[in-house]
């Protein structure tokens, strides 16, 4: 079986920038993956040359087994991209749009999936609606849907949350999740953290150009030892703490601890210095801290 | 198949919608220049004998809409798109770059003669010209068209923006149809002029159709022709290499 993406040493030049520097990944069949880093990481410059945007300086990429330059018409079909840019053609309405990027991919009579998209992203009240009459939020569901028209069976969504209100976001994972589970890859990108952590079976994260973190969810979180714990006192933190705390606002003390014992002799030095504890709470660690501790490295 | 047929769908769809300054617009501006210059010019110009100035000069002015509309056409669709970042939806779907040439320049063939026919229709009103050869006619037509079509592609794809499109307009495509003989029988100017207008494609385009009017020409049609195809098989040879690198397209 061939992996979903399998991209192998792709380098990516723009003037003397390294834009890409021989990355390597492989996402296998039905995975919802996340690619993570910081601006300028090179996660929309991978996905330009996986969706043939842009093409590489050296290395080679394949969908479900096909080149994305040597059989581009073949990958491209089984490709389908939310570009990062809030795009649209401002002549047609929602429906000729959909009708036409179906036309694109070869195919004809799809109104009954064209209406079927429409529902899952409430798009259906706008289906007659000049394109340049929608909103922001509306004009990146038909993005959604432009790149959903063709049923391929690898999505790639490329922040397609930034500056998206609750209920799209909600509607849109919903309706992507039950595509995952009917067995369509999804490759995901976004700055919202939280959302990989709860979508994403597998992450990979990018700096300058290469892969630094490459693990499932669940080993990445693991990664990170200890916890931390949130505490609001009656007094000064005592200064044996001090070298543990992460985050001061006023009273309330955010402090890393390196195992759940160590929550025992901060509560000891409390004692000892007769500082009362208001409150308390553990917290978990979480994808934001492995990502600052992979890309601190 | 289906991929070239929609793309070429939408590309004239797009100039229906907008008919008024595609389609309506040219139209007008032709039919000014046929008023201003046959009022001027119809007493004391005779350019082929027994032909009266006006019907000379609308089949010239009839091939002029063709091209600068064909142009136009494939030109601002090309520049709109790329500027505006609709363009990635064409290229993220599975079109070879042969059939993004042919949709884009057959729309371009579509408006330049749907303009042309326009203009015709409506300077038989002022004079009617007679019609000796409509194959040579409608051969000039698309040929000039599809030339201008194909032309237009690669300008719009090298302009990264509306002024350097412009630029390659109004430096470019005007001086060549203008000084291309729709006004005038290049024998009526000096040895010169003469000479260089024969380096000018849009000479062969306009002279060509001109024949299947009247008959008459400054040069055979068959030659004519034959540099009107061959400057479309080249300018079609470089749009093709162009498309198939992703030049300004595929960063």
């Amino acid at each position: 079986m061939f992996p979903a993406v399998d991209a192998r040493q792709v380098h990516k030049h723009f003037g003397s920038l390294h834009a890409l520097d021989g990355v390597d990944l492989r996402i296998e069949q039905g995975e919802f993956f996340g690619l993570l880093g910081p601006n300028g990481a090179g996660k929309t410059t991978l996905i330009n040359l996986l969706a043939g945007l842009a093409l590489p300086d050296g290395g080679q990429i394949f969908v479900l087994g096909h080149d994305v330059v040597k059989q581009y018409r073949e990958s491209r079909r089984l490709l389908g991209v939310v570009p990062q840019e809030l795009v649209f053609d401002p002549f047609f309405t929602v429906r000729e749009t959909l009708r036409l990027q179906s036309g694109y991919f070869g195919l004809r009579h799809n109104d009954a999936w064209i209406d079927e998209v429409m529902h899952h992203l409430d798009l259906t009240d706008k289906a007659d609606t000049n394109m340049r009459r929608l909103s922001g939020g509306m004009k990146r569901r038909v993005l959604v849907a432009q790149a959903l028209v063709h049923k391929p069976p690898v999505i790639v969504l490329d922040e397609p949350t930034a500056g998206v209100d609750v209920e799209l976001r909600q509607t849109m994972w919903h309706f992507i999740q039950q595509l995952n589970r009917d067995g369509h890859t999804v490759l995901l990108t976004t700055h919202y953290l939280e959302e990989a952590e709860a979508l994403c079976g597998r992450i990979a994260m990018l700096k300058r150009g290469r892969v630094v973190a490459l693990d499932s969810t669940r080993n990445l979180l693991s990664s990170i030892a200890g916890c931390r714990v949130r505490l609001k006192l009656a007094g000064i933190l005592p200064a044996a703490l001090q070298s543990q705390v992460v985050e001061k606002t006023g009273e309330n003390y955010l402090l890393a601890l390196s195992t759940y014992q160590a929550l025992e002799r901060v509560l000891a030095e409390l004692r000892l210095a007769g500082v009362t504890v208001q409150e308390m709470a553990l917290q978990q660690p979480d994808l934001e801290d492995v990502f600052i501790s992979v890309m601190g490295r | 198949m289906l991929s070239f047929y929609t793309l070429f769908y939408k590309e004239v769809l797009r100039v229906q919608k907008v008919a008024f300054q595609t389609l309506l617009a040219p139209i007008l501006t032709a039919l000014l220049y046929l008023l201003i210059f046959s009022h001027v010019l119809e007493q004391h110009v005779e350019v082929y004998p027994g032909v009266r100035y006006t019907a000379f000069l609308i089949p010239g002015l009839v091939m002029m809409s063709v091209l600068q509309n064909a142009f136009a056409n494939s030109s601002s669709s090309l520049i709109q798109s790329k500027i505006t970042g609709n363009i990635v939806f064409v290229l993220l779907a599975p079109i070879a770059y042969g059939e993004f040439f042919a949709a884009y320049v057959l729309a371009s063939v579509v408006r330049g003669l749907a303009v042309g026919l326009g203009v015709y229709l409506s300077a038989l009103w002022f004079s009617q010209p007679p019609m000796q050869y409509p194959l040579w006619i409608v051969s000039f037509a698309l040929l000039g068209s599809a030339f201008l079509g194909a032309m237009g592609v690669v300008a719009g794809i090298w302009a990264e923006k509306f002024d350097q499109l412009a630029g390659f307009q109004n430096f470019i495509i005007m001086p060549l149809t203008f000084l291309s003989g729709v006004f005038y029988s290049i024998h009526s100017l000096p040895t010169f002029w003469q000479s260089l207008s024969r380096f000018n494609p849009f000479f062969y385009m306009i002279d060509g159709f001109r024949y299947g009017f009247f008959g008459t020409s400054d040069i055979s049609p068959w030659f004519s022709v034959a540099v009107v195809g061959g400057c479309l098989l080249a300018m079609t040879g470089i749009t093709l290499v162009m498309l198939r690198s992703g030049y300004k397209l595929r960063g």
